[in-house]
């Protein structure tokens, strides 16, 4: 037995960890039916337990024939389901291509990001991953594999569907086209949160890349300013012309300490980080390169182990346009509580995907890091919950590790239609998980 | 499942009726439990003094009478909160049906997240000393019934990976008294069943909380004047909700008795067997 945790470290539960090779290794556990359930797991960046399975077993999907090709004509990717966006960037960006959407690190697979459907700072343009997909290959409780396109009801159930549906062994997707491995980056400071949203709002659409940061440790007149980065790849010209403008050598990465002292986060230190930060982010204008641009945290290994023994939780929402009002009530709640979160992020999305699960809508999306042992923060979390459902909102499942089931079908209005071709798809509940029993799924 | 909070969706309360049982359960539902199964003994009995699964004939009514008494009974207080209550039937003396029970409770709640076995019978002394054969059977509740719903709940927990086994021992059992030695007798052996058996799953994802509440003011303990640092069913329930989510293995109610134990327990004899009560 293994005990595994999500990102965020918290409630960890044991299970038999295996790792097939082979997509026939894998099918032969799943057509086992093993009592407790089988659940994927690729790279363990999921904060809450959507990759673990309490007794059952959870089956590692980075040994599984990693592998990859790019059909240069296209930009078409086929990639196995435990394939890292790392290797594929560091295979692609060479060549001329990125990703169509990443999030925050690299170090997900794309079975995770088919799963999870994940997102990033190219949402309002981009929509999500799924949304650039040609066809996946699912290997269902049966055993067998099938091939899913997004004409199939099963694809979309799977697109977001938190490895419930089967697991994705294979997909294909569209890959963007690049001149350069930088990023040509404009910084910009906002006064309040009514800015951060104006500015977001009126300039986004000219940036494919977009992300505020909010200083939730501010009151007053100056609650929620933020620091607006806003991105778009270099062109050939934009970059000193020594050396390969397609070179991508991401930093070796630092080790976070083995242990941090509990409460290391705290709001004496992330207050002086916040100033520091807001201090030093003056309008200018950058080139980049891709690893600090789209995943900053990924320059040091385990930075999830800073929150000290108790781990700590992200808290995700969206919410519609028009529901401005429930983000600055979160806000202004957070900024008056004093409640610490080291680089809460805001972003302004674009349209979803027609996946049943999938957390994206068109509107604004927050996601905070929380110390898991702040005091209060279970009633706190409650309330905000009720508030995000009630302007038509949801949590994000992949990042989720505590809200109440009864809230699911109210933020997921697509619910009983997923659980119906899940149901089908898999009538015995072979792919279980932690997150799958503590919400019901 | 446990959430990343500590709260919890089920739980299955061994001895419906207890006082600090429900008190606990009520708890954990306002923070969040969606499921209660309550475990309770089919038919009052007249033995004793009771408490827990064999409550007296008010709790029963809870049970039995339906209408006004079970809404207004634990189940609808329950229900009112927003959970999902099933009551199943327990008998702490028959050890051969609990198994089963414990089936029963996995069939109607699923994984089980806290398991409250709160179950006893507090009973009289000098009553125990004229009749030996109450006396065993007060045992066979107290501690034997304890055994078989313990190892019971912890193979399933074993299966499941994760869940705790919230155990009610008492400070009775620490050291023995001379005033109440049948009942403390079985409290000395639950407690150290209840620390083996949190030995034995060390490991396997489940757990077991030892709690030792001193006097609790209440239905069990109604007539008999309160020892000092008395404390109240409510007050458990609270200790024992901390207790579940700090992950703590034992659980002194209230917690200043620790160390007045820890004087207690090397008190001389000569002296400990003359306390009064």
């Amino acid at each position: 037995m293994t005990f595994l945790t999500g990102w965020g470290r918290t409630a960890p539960t044991p299970a038999t960890l295996v790792a097939p090779r082979t997509v026939a290794e894998l099918a032969a556990l799943v057509a086992g039916s093993p009592p407790r359930g089988l659940i994927a797991r690729g790279l363990g960046r999921a904060y809450g337990d959507a990759a673990q399975n309490a007794g059952g077993l959870v089956a590692d999907l980075t040994r599984l024939e990693p592998r990859w090709s790019l059909d240069p004509a296209t930009g078409v990717v086929t990639a196995s389901g435990g394939t890292s966006l790392h290797d594929l960037m560091t295979g692609l960006v060479p060549k001329g291509w990125f990703v169509p959407v990443t999030p925050g690190t690299r170090h997900v697979t794309v079975g995770g990001a088919v799963a999870a459907d994940v997102h990033g700072k190219n949402h309002h343009l981009d929509s999500s991953f799924g949304a650039h997909l040609r066809s996946l290959t699912l290997l269902t409780a049966d055993g067998t594999t099938r091939v899913l396109t997004p004409s199939d009801e099963a694809f979309w159930a799977t697109v977001g569907g938190m490895g419930l549906t089967g697991v994705v062994v294979e997909a294909s997707f569209g890959c963007v086209p690049i001149e350069t491995s930088r990023v040509a980056v404009e910084v910009t400071r906002t006064r309040d949160l009514d800015h951060t949203l104006e500015v977001m709002a009126a300039t986004d659409d000219g940036h494919r890349y977009t992300v505020a940061w909010v200083d939730l440790l501010t009151r007053g007149a100056r609650m929620g300013r933020g620091v607006l980065t806003r991105g778009d790849h270099a062109r050939r010209d934009e970059i000193p012309h020594a050396g390969d403008p397609l070179a991508f050598a991401p930093a070796a990465r630092v080790a976070a300490p083995p242990w941090a002292p509990d409460g290391l986060l705290n709001q004496v230190t992330v207050r002086a980080f916040n100033q520091a930060w807001y201090a030093k982010a003056r309008e200018r204008r950058v080139i980049q390169d891709i690893a600090p641009f789209f995943h900053p945290l990924d320059f040091m290994e385990g930075w999830n182990r800073m929150y000290g023994s108790r781990g700590f939780v992200q808290y995700q929402f969206a919410v519609p346009f028009g529901a401005e009002g429930t983000l600055r009530r979160v806000v202004s709640r957070l900024s008056a509580e004093g409640v610490v979160s080291f680089v809460p992020v805001l972003k302004r999305f674009g349209p979803g995907t027609p996946g049943m699960l999938s957390f994206p809508l068109p509107g604004w999306t927050l996601a905070l890091d929380i110390p898991a042992g702040l005091p209060g923060l279970a009633r706190l979390l409650r309330v905000f919950d009720t508030w995000v459902a009630e302007a038509g909102g949801r949590l994000y499942l992949a990042k989720d590790a505590r809200m109440r089931a009864e809230l699911l079908p109210v933020m997921y209005p697509r619910l009983a239609e997923w659980a119906r071709i899940r149901r089908r798809l898999d009538p015995e509940g072979v792919f279980r998980s932690d997150l799958a029993r503590r919400l019901g799924l | 499942m446990k959430n990343a909070l500590g709260s919890v969706d089920t739980v299955l309360l061994l001895g419906g009726r207890s006082e600090i049982g429900l008190a606990t359960a009520e708890l954990l539902v306002r923070a969040g439990a969606r499921t209660v199964v309550l475990a309770t003994r089919p038919t009052p009995v007249t033995a004793s003094r009771p408490a827990g699964a064999d409550g007296p004939a008010a709790g029963a009514a809870d049970r039995e009478g339906g209408g006004d008494a079970h809404h207004n009974g634990p189940v609808g207080r329950l229900a009112r909160l927003g959970a999902e209550v099933h009551e199943i039937d327990f008998d702490a003396a028959h050890p051969e049906t609990h198994a089963k029970v414990i089936d029963t409770a996995v069939r109607l709640a699923g994984d089980l997240d806290v398991v409250i076995a709160a179950f006893g019978v507090l009973g009289d002394q000098a009553a125990y000393e004229d009749d030996p054969v109450s006396a065993a059977e007060s045992m066979a509740v107290n501690l034997g019934g304890h055994v078989s719903a313990g190892l019971s709940v912890a193979r399933r927990l074993r299966e499941q990976g994760h869940g705790t086994l919230v155990v009610l021992s008492s400070v009775a059992g620490v050291r023995v008294r001379r005033a109440n030695f049948v009942y403390g007798a079985a409290k000395a052996g639950l407690d150290g069943f209840a620390q083996g058996l949190g030995d034995a799953l060390h490991g396997s994802g489940a757990r077991v909380m030892v709690v030792r509440p001193g006097f609790v003011r209440g239905r069990m303990t109604k007539g008999l004047p309160a020892a000092p640092m008395a404390t109240t069913p409510a007050e458990v329930a609270v200790a024992i909700v901390q207790g579940l989510r700090d992950g703590s293995p034992v659980v002194w109610v209230p917690r200043g008795l620790r160390l007045v134990f820890t004087a207690m327990r090397v008190l001389p004899r000569t002296l400990w067997r003359r306390l009064p009560r």
